[in-house]
């Protein structure tokens, strides 16, 4: 299996506690380079938590989150790197960073994790195009040197932008919304105001995506498109995929592997296939029939 | 539904409404009447001898009552209004002239401002001109400087800051402090001015960096109580209440103003010194200090950290989803809206001659921020027509004369200013709750720019 073989993240003993409610408890899994991975899991299982842990929103109360952005990180190299105070170690084999020890801006621009949010978070006032190059602030906050250039108009500040717009274009034509450049996000419809996020969080250009409920609200033909563009993101960018899904169609058909939340814990980690034959994934899913809690109760003699 | 049902369905809500109005405007005289009943309805009067008279004054109490009634009622009707589905108008071919001056409004504007003190002077003379030049010109160029300095703060950062007087007194007593201490000139005190006012502006904006809103409102209204305060008690260094005289005054790049040989008369102009030479150049200089704001404005908000700026207004959290490090952008924000309110203050002490903390009261930041608020939040335009109403308006009540011989020689204009101010500003939430220009302007487009409606523009976390 690609994640046992070839971790870009490796999330281990996660847990986030929240005065005394555990959201997320010792929580262990490891994301593959190019792959799909899916956390699914009953609602309040603590599939956005650990999500806010990844990205920096959380300070997890324990756990190690190693995300190798290049090469093959092993183990030897991830416990000398936490050994030190340090974020990063760079090695000839790979390029690691301890994303627990990064607060959330850092983790998008250094370790180049990008995320969507459950509730569309865009910038509703600005234009499609606007948002789009917000995502670029970094690359052309260098290119301006910190503002001085730009202000005095530098021209190579302006080729930067021009570069910035193109890469805009490029994410406008591939969502369908290059005609819709010049009017405000929040004029846009809701599948287009979630491809819009998808294609901004693209445009920091990220190792990592992770995508909260990308398919929520969306009718099938909207998630017919965004499991293709799902799939050309993994494919065309070399940029993994983490998500969280209710709409099982989209689940099954894209994920490379899914890893399966209830309470906090796991109780499923494989192949889409495993997973769905899974009983306890089943039984945190549809519930257990009533003779099987009367027998629990029966042993623990209830 | 036939024509004529939606038609009588129509008049039968309105039957309904009126009612439900004339109820209101009645409460509303109501209350009127419980706020006047004492404070205005007993008026004290002593004579000569000490004894104090009550005098009761029932009928301006009514006057005031049904004014109130009468204004309920209209805003009611008002805001009833059938709303009348604005027909596209085709667009008429307009005249060349026309497009001609659309299209060279700002360079036009630009000009009649630079003429304007010469025209005044050729116009008016000496004498005559002056009130214009200072008064008008100057003092509400000072105004659109400060709110377009505020605007980088409250419009495009959206982090609403009720203490902006505070960097306006930095810069006000740095100029003061370096000119009378250490004897430096006006140009070399300007920028230093605007260095220490950015500097504070960042020492604001590190303790308030999580605050939002209205905690973040309290916290910066108290660092400008804490300016003044500081101003108003180290004696030894701020002269305390009576404040920093005899500051030098502004000098034509070292050539001084001065009835004198080797005066800016003498020696640039070959002519004999007036005052007013030294008048028109403190407004030239105040109209270059606006635009500079203005032009780096508008630069910045083309720059990634202009955009930054606002979409740190729209939604902080994705901000830093997408690796924008919003504590830097949040300094920026406060430091160079501070840097123009510093450059601005230097410029008044160099304009008055004296600084006092009496200059620097909360009523400042108060009259700033509505400039910025009421201009439209983020418009450039609209704040400086906000400041030419608020600032120009004031100056005109003082000329209001002709009042005089309506309500008796007693009667002052300028001492209604707050009370025509509140009523503006009711008027303004009711007409044009988004400020004179409610529209934002995208700072880049591909094909078209379409200015975006204030609905979908949010105003930030406080």
């Amino acid at each position: 299996m690609r994640w046992q073989t070839n971790p870009l993240l490796t999330v281990e003993h996660l847990t986030m506690r929240f005065g005394g409610l555990v959201a997320v408890n010792d929580l262990s899994f490891q994301a593959g380079r190019g792959d799909i991975t899916a956390l699914i899991g009953p609602n309040g299982a603590g599939k956005t938590t650990v999500f806010n842990c990844v990205t920096g929103f959380y300070k997890p109360t324990e756990g190690r989150l190693a995300l190798a952005r290049e090469g093959v990180a092993d183990q030897a190299e991830v416990e000398a790197l936490t050994r030190t105070p340090k974020r990063r170690a760079k090695s000839a084999t790979c390029d690691l960073y301890l994303l627990e020890r990064m607060p959330g801006h850092e983790i998008a621009w250094h370790a180049r994790v990008a995320r969507t949010f459950q509730n569309i978070r865009l910038f509703q006032g600005m234009t499609v195009l606007e948002n789009l190059l917000v995502a670029h602030h970094n690359t052309l906050m260098m290119a301006s040197g910190f503002t001085v250039l730009g202000v005095l108009g530098a021209p190579s500040y302006r080729a930067r932008e021009k570069e910035a717009i193109e890469r805009s274009k490029y994410w406008l034509d591939k969502i369908g919304l290059i005609d819709r450049a010049d009017d405000p996000a929040g004029e846009l419809p809701y599948g287009a105001q979630r491809r819009l996020e998808i294609a901004r969080a693209m445009c920091t250009d990220p190792i990592l995506l992770c995508l909260d409920e990308p398919a929520a609200g969306l009718n099938p033909r909207e998630s017919a498109d965004l499991n293709a563009l799902l799939n050309s993101i993994r494919d065309a960018h070399a940029t993994s995929i983490l998500l969280i899904e209710h709409d099982m169609s989209v689940v099954m058909q894209i994920s490379d592997h899914i890893i399966v939340l209830d309470y906090g814990t796991k109780i499923a980690d494989g192949t889409p296939k495993e997973v769905r034959d899974d009983p306890k994934v089943i039984a945190a899913y549809l519930g257990v029939a009533d003779e099987e809690v009367e027998k629990a109760e029966a042993e623990i003699g209830a | 539904m036939t024509v004529e049902a939606q038609k009588l369905a129509a008049t039968g809500a309105v039957g309904v409404g009126m009612a439900a109005m004339l109820k209101d405007a009645f409460v509303a005289a109501l209350l009127t009447f419980g706020l006047c009943f004492p404070v205005v309805l007993l008026h004290a009067e002593s004579d000569n001898d000490g004894n104090l008279y009550l005098i009761p004054r029932p009928i301006l109490v009514a006057v005031l009552c049904g004014l109130a009634f009468v204004g309920r009622f209209g805003l009611s009707l008002y805001q009833a209004r059938p709303k009348v589905e604005r027909r596209r108008v085709v667009a008429a071919p307009k005249s060349a002239v026309w497009l001609w001056l659309v299209r060279y409004a700002s360079a036009i504007g630009l000009a009649l401002l630079f003429i304007f003190p010469f025209a005044a002077y050729w116009m008016l003379g000496s004498a005559g001109s002056l009130k214009w030049i200072n008064n008008y010109g100057i003092q509400i160029l000072i105004y659109v400087m400060l709110g377009w300095g505020l605007n980088i703060v409250v419009g495009l950062a959206g982090l609403l800051d009720l203490g902006y007087v505070a960097f306006y007194a930095v810069g006000a007593y740095s100029y003061a402090l370096l000119s009378t201490t250490f004897g430096l000139s006006f140009w070399i005190c300007l920028p230093l001015a605007g260095i220490l006012a950015s500097f504070w502006g960042i020492i604001l904006g590190f303790p308030v960096l999580r605050l939002r809103g209205d905690y973040l409102a309290i916290v910066t209204l108290a660092f400008g109580e804490i300016i003044r305060m500081i101003l108003v008690n180290w004696v030894p260094v701020t002269g305390g209440y009576a404040g920093i005289a005899s500051i030098p005054k502004i000098t034509f790049f070292g050539i001084p103003f001065v009835d004198e040989d080797g005066g800016f008369a003498q020696v640039v102009l070959h002519t004999e010194y007036k005052p007013i030479h030294r008048m028109i150049f403190l407004y030239l200089l105040i109209l270059t200090l606006a635009l500079l704001t203005n032009f780096v404005t508008m630069r910045l908000r083309r720059l990634p950290i202009g955009r930054a700026w606002e979409a740190l207004r729209e939604d902080e959290i994705a901000c830093r989803s997408l690796g924008i490090n919003t504590r830097n952008t949040k300094l920026t924000a406060f430091a160079l809206g501070a840097l123009f309110g510093g450059f601005a203050g230097s410029f008044f002490a160099v304009r008055q001659g004296f600084v006092s903390p009496e200059s620097f009261t909360f009523i400042e930041s108060a009259t700033i921020l509505a400039i910025v608020v009421l201009g439209g939040m983020g418009s450039q335009i609209g704040v400086a027509l906000a400041a030419i109403v608020m600032i120009g308006g004031t100056e005109i009540l003082r000329e209001m004369e002709w009042t005089k011989r309506i309500f008796g020689p007693d009667f002052d204009p300028a001492q209604y200013r707050m009370l025509i101010f509140g009523i503006g500003m009711v008027i303004m939430m009711v007409v044009r709750p988004r400020g004179i220009i409610a529209t934002r302007m995208p700072s880049i487009f591909l094909k078209e720019r379409k200015a975006v409606s204030a609905d979908l523009v949010k105003e930030g976390h406080g």
